[in-house]
């Protein structure tokens, strides 16, 4: 821990991080009012940013076409995106290392199945799959959660796989079995470890990743419905307003950029600091 | 080698069949019927019943997918419900859009990615190692309809350099020879910018953490003992052994060359199959996603085994592993 809080990406990550789970933990502290408001939508449309209404409100990032605060909707959207993609990941993330790690041991028909469901999961066009399903049940927080994950976890599994077959082929590994170890216990004591290395990497861009793509669906009209506030719904609304009001498709923008860079940098930090063979 | 391939291809098949059948089930168990939004609300029950024979929906769903099938295989993709058009003349417009679109933002962006994470690789922990390092993490985090409407933003609307949306301009059948190609390019730049800076992050943070990876290994202490220069330690040993997982990476990309970037076609307008394919679930017209599941199906499968085949090639560890099996 000390180690990750001395590298300087670590710490930055973390940063990021804690500071946006805090602003949406804390959302109706930091943030006044409601983000669904609306009062003189005429009188307060498109304000830009660092201005201050006739009501006497100020907004640091101005409103949107409604009139709503643009900064406390993209408060409550932290909430959304970020819960989003952290569940979405824990999902695939289960389902992806244990697939690739019992493919990538055992050789055999359970192997050969394996691979083939990954490899049919693969196959699977993940967009029209997730249009086709959220033209099937109503979208849903939900539902955007399991979709994302079950449709996440198939690079895990060969990042896994591909791992836990080169390792296999290691001196240490063959040494380990010469010695009379347990195939399990070769497997979770001196396969993993090594293995999850990538994995960690990949859960972490795996975040970055589900919160892009819950974004996108809003943005198709496909995820969190309007008038709850999304990253991907705001930066949709904010399209048709881009040349009078760029802030409001731009600020969501930004925060998705920061979140994801953040999760990134989170990820490579632990990624070095997990790998005693990575000296720099 | 050769038997395991046809086993691969096989297996590759019933992956194709597989997607294909589910898609099936999965259309057919949507709500939204193409009748009813082809007809309208106004349609009497008649008109439907008569408009579903007319389009063979109305038989049991079995013999309706061994049709299909059956008239698939021999190059017979059906008409789009929507549009009447036979679907394969409808993909074949499509296409040439996004392979030239998707096609050149991956050979852009994975030769420049790669000779950026090998360069930030062989001064790891420098200067420049960190600023490049912070320009691909930022990149790969930019979600590409973000990107495009900021690039439209800044280039069409306050520049007004480049058009936003389509692939040519009103006046493209009266261009001639430059002026056409002029055109194209003009239209074709911000969404290969938009993608190539997308996948230059990817790449390079890749090629990067691969590089590093390698260099780490005994044998390129070995290299170095041997008095070999840096340049020949990093080209020959280091950049060889860390391309395997790259290829793995591009041949898993290579399905992205039919089937598009959805959501960056959305934001331009790009006249391709990406745009096909969403407005066809919208619309639920049966003939045109069928086709183009099954098409990009067999690309997926294709590119995996294509993948595994360049992986053994560039290193015999895994080729010694694959023929033990």
């Amino acid at each position: 821990m000390t180690r990750l809080l001395r590298d300087r990406r670590g710490t930055f990550g973390a940063l990021i991080l804690l500071v946006g789970l805090i602003c949406a933990a804390a959302a109706p502290l930091v943030t006044s009012g409601d983000p669904n408001t609306q009062r003189d939508i005429v009188a307060t449309r498109f304000l830009p940013p660092l201005s201050t209404d006739a009501h006497g409100d100020f907004h640091p990032i101005g409103t949107d076409r409604f009139g709503r605060d643009v900064w406390t909707r993209l408060v409550y959207g932290a909430r959304i995106s970020m819960g989003v993609g952290v569940l979405a990941v824990l999902v695939s993330l289960v389902v992806g290392v244990l697939v690739g790690a019992v493919a990538g041991y055992w050789r055999g028909p359970l192997s050969v199945t394996l691979l083939g469901l990954t490899d049919f999961a693969l196959a699977l066009p993940r967009v029209v799959l997730l249009l086709l399903l959220a033209a099937l049940w109503r979208p849903s927080t939900a539902l955007v959660i399991l979709v994302l994950g079950l449709t996440g976890w198939m690079s895990i599994a060969r990042l896994v796989h591909g791992e836990v077959r080169a390792l296999r082929a290691r001196p240490f590994v063959e040494g380990a079995i010469a010695v009379g170890a347990r195939r399990l216990r070769v497997l979770a004591r001196h396969i993993l470890p090594n293995a999850l290395t990538p994995v960690i990497v990949a859960a972490a861009l795996g975040v970055g990743n589900a919160i892009m793509l819950e974004a996108g669906l809003s943005y198709l009209g496909l995820g969190v419905q309007p008038p709850t506030p999304s990253w991907g719904n705001m930066i949709a609304s904010g399209r048709d307003t881009l040349v009078n009001a760029p802030w409001v498709a731009t600020a969501p923008g930004v925060a998705l950029v920061l979140i994801v860079v953040a999760c990134t940098l989170l990820g490579d930090a632990l990624r070095d600091v997990l790998d005693p063979n990575l000296s720099r | 080698m050769l038997a395991r391939l046809g086993h691969r291809v096989l297996a590759g098949l019933a992956v194709v069949l597989g997607v294909v059948i589910l898609t099936f089930l999965l259309l057919h168990a949507a709500p939204g019927d193409p009748v009813h939004l082809l007809l309208g609300p106004n349609a009497t029950a008649e008109q439907v019943a008569m408009q579903r024979e007319a389009l063979g929906l109305d038989r049991p769903l079995a013999a309706q997918f061994a049709t299909w099938l059956d008239r698939f295989a021999r190059g017979d993709w059906g008409r789009s419900i929507t549009q009447g058009l036979p679907v394969r003349q409808l993909l074949a417009t499509a296409w040439p859009a996004t392979v030239r679109l998707v096609g050149l933002s991956l050979l852009l962006s994975y030769l420049i990615g790669v000779a950026v994470g090998a360069l930030q690789a062989a001064r790891s922990g420098s200067r420049s190692d960190t600023a490049l390092s912070v320009a691909s993490v930022t990149l790969f985090a930019v979600p590409g309809y973000w990107l495009g409407l900021m690039l439209v933003l800044v280039f069409t609307y306050w520049a007004r350099w480049l058009p936003a949306f389509g692939a040519q301009g009103f006046d493209a059948d009266y261009l001639s020879g430059a002026g056409w190609l002029v055109d194209r390019a003009r239209h074709l730049a911000l969404p290969l910018a938009t993608l190539t800076l997308i996948g230059i992050g990817g790449a390079a943070r890749f090629v990067r953490g691969a590089m590093i990876e390698t260099l780490s290994q005994p044998f390129i202490t070995t290299a170095r003992a041997k008095g070999l220069t840096p340049r020949q330690v990093i080209v020959r040993h280091a950049l060889r052994n860390a391309l395997t997982p790259v290829v793995t990476l591009l041949g898993m990309s290579l399905p992205a060359l039919f089937s598009g970037a959805v959501f960056v076609e959305a934001v331009f307008a790009w006249p391709g199959v990406g745009r096909v394919l969403v407005e066809a679930v919208q619309a639920r017209d049966y003939p045109v996603v069928m086709a183009a599941t099954a098409i990009s199906a067999v690309l997926v499968v294709a590119g995996n085994l294509l993948a595994d085949v360049l992986a053994g090639w560039l290193d015999p560890r895994v080729r010694a592993a694959s023929l033990t099996t």
